[in-house]
């Protein structure tokens, strides 16, 4: 077996007093695709953020790619892990956001192309090529020259995705893509991202779109206060949860 | 698609409305009020001889004032760029993760903003009294690798010029302060979710969004720093305020010698306002959906109604 793109065994987070993550152990195979539910505070979004270097773990075990997180293990004790090598490791994973995040003073075009100059040193004209390539990948190659303020929550969304695989990731990361999206533009986004599937990307999604998981998930985890309650095959999770919580849960979104 | 319903057929446009405005009696009233009164001002001011206007004429132009005056520009020009380099500076270390940092930024705020700026001015000039001989090399009484005497390195000016601007950082650094701190924490996030470090971060993403924030008060301050570098007069340097003093102290024409630097300085500020109103545009960019017109666009649409303002939308 290949080594896992993503590998948790017991991932433990803490804020102050609060426990967010108690535990959580998973496993994403290279061009897998993973949706992630669970009630509002169960600590997706912490989780996310930890495999992003945004948050550091506690206890347990977090990986990506076979590397640890956060941390470089020299015989049998951990170091913490300098600033350098959490950036170097940071640009080889995109992260889509609830409410985009788009740099509102840079146009769609200088989104795409500001880490690929800044952090990868790639020259700016053939960043700009690359940049127009993709934007017209996620339908927006007419509005390369459009500040974020003059696009729709859909549009602005597709840039972000955009501006994420500038950088060539080996792992994309959406925490709630289209929640924060009117009905009607949360077909275009989620195209998008079938679109990624298709191609072989490794995603980890964190979505309350059951219609998108079942048709492209390849594994659904249900998280629920810092735990993996029920993991398996879409369909099952779906039409034959184990658990009363997920039931529960499941007949609320559905 | 033939057994979809037909479209809503369009209407026909209407007439446009052609209705008589509102009159506004007491709004002309008082225009001409208004005008009366200042019209009345001027008239007293020209027509009285104390004033002594050819007086200010041939000292409006005079080398000395000039002279003056280029200090007064020059010293605000460095003072604001030490304070706005500065401000960035302490800025950041106050946002600091280490207390050491941010504290020291603090400690500096602290002293500078809390003592006069006229007391500063003064000491810098008798900082000679202090330290005679100023010179780089090894802490704490080490040897010396460079050293000038205070007096020759610390000229009026340069005494001015350091306590204007290094009073200036101070206040600065509360302004640029809230500006990085006006700036959502999301895109700090997605730019280090890129790969992007701390410092490009800061520099490229979190600054030229705060400069929104930064930009009004920075004019605000320019335009302060222009009148507050009258204070350098107490170190005897000859800047615009100085130099009339100089002036009216030998040929006693205060109140005319007043009146023309008055006119300079608000010459100056003024050019500063304008400045500052196209500077705060241009850093608007992106914030709005389509962007105000300039006061001389929209001039330009009254005088020529029909002209659109020449597709600036
Ligand atoms: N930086 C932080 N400091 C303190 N508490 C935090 C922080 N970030 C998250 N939390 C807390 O951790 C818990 C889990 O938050 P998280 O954002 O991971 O939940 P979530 O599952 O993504 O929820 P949602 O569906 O609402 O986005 C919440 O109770 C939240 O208040
Ligand atoms: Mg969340």
């Amino acid at each position: 077996m290949s080594t896992p793109m993503v590998l948790a065994e017991g991932v433990h987070k803490r804020f102050g007093r609060l426990e967010v993550l108690r535990g959580i152990s998973l496993e994403v195979q290279p061009g897998q695709v993973m949706c992630m539910l669970g009630p509002s505070g169960s600590g997706k979004s912490t989780f996310l953020r930890c495999i992003n270097h945004l948050e550091k773990i506690e206890a347990g075990r977090l990986s990506v790619d076979g590397e640890l997180v956060g941390y470089r293990q020299e015989g049998d004790r951990l170091h913490e892990l300098r600033e350098a090598d959490v950036v170097r490791k940071r640009a080889e994973i995109g992260m889509v956001f609830q409410r985009f995040n788009l740099f509102p003073h840079m146009t769609a075009l200088q989104n795409v192309c500001e880490a690929p100059v800044q952090v990868r040193g790639v020259p700016r004209e053939q960043a700009r090529e690359r940049g127009a390539e993709l934007l017209a990948r996620v339908g927006l190659g007419h509005r390369l020259s459009a500040y974020p303020s003059q696009l729709s929550g859909g549009q602005q969304q597709r840039v972000a995705i955009a501006r994420a695989l500038a950088m060539d990731p080996k792992l994309m990361l959406f925490d709630e893509p289209t929640s924060a999206l009117d009905p009607e533009l949360v077909g275009e986004v989620l195209d998008v991202m079938r679109g990624l599937a298709a191609d072989g990307m490794t995603m980890i999604v964190v979505s309350h779109e059951i219609g998108f998981a079942r048709e492209v998930a390849d594994t659904m985890v249900f998280i629920d206060e810092g735990l993996v309650v029920e993991s398996g095959p879409p369909e099952q999770v779906i039409s034959a949860p184990q658990h009363e919580r997920t039931r529960a849960f499941l007949s609320k979104v559905l | 698609m033939s057994d979809v319903a037909a479209e809503p057929a369009p209407q026909q446009r209407p007439d446009d409305i052609k209705a008589v405005p509102v009159k506004h009696p007491l709004r002309w009233v008082m225009a001409v009020l208004v005008a009366v009164l200042a019209a009345d001002a001027v008239w007293s001011a020209a027509s009285n001889p104390r004033f002594q206007w050819g007086i200010f004429g041939d000292f409006f132009f005079d080398s000395r004032i000039f002279h003056g005056l280029q200090i007064t520009l020059e010293l605000t020009v460095l003072a604001m760029a030490i304070g706005i380099l500065l401000g960035i500076v302490l800025a950041v270390m106050r946002l600091s993760p280490n207390p050491l940092i941010s504290g020291g930024a603090s400690f500096y705020v602290w002293i500078f903003r809390g003592t006069p700026v006229l007391v500063q001015i003064l000491l810098w000039n008798y900082i000679g009294a202090l330290y005679p001989e100023i010179s780089l090399g090894v802490p704490f009484g080490g040897p010396d690798l460079v050293s000038v005497s205070a007096n020759s390195l610390i000229t009026p000016f340069v005494a001015g010029m350091l306590a204007l601007g290094l009073n200036e950082g101070a206040y600065m650094a509360e302004i640029v302060r809230a500006g990085i701190l006006s700036v959502d924490e999301g895109q700090g996030e997605a730019s280090q979710a890129l790969g992007m470090t701390r410092l490009q971060t800061m520099r490229r993403i979190v600054l030229p969004q705060a400069m929104r924030v930064i930009v009004p008060p920075t004019g605000n301050e320019t335009i302060s720093m222009l009148k507050t570098s009258s204070l350098v007069s107490v170190i005897a340097l000859a800047d615009l305020t100085y130099s009339a003093q100089l002036i009216y102290s030998t040929n006693y024409k205060t109140i005319q010698l007043l009146l023309v630097i008055s006119v300079w300085y608000l010459i100056f500020t003024t050019i500063l306002s304008v400045g500052q109103y196209y500077l705060e545009r241009r850093f608007g960019r992106g914030s709005m959906r389509g962007q105000a017109l300039t006061p001389l666009q929209r001039l330009r649409l009254t005088v020529f109604p029909r002209h659109e303002g020449g597709g600036a939308l």
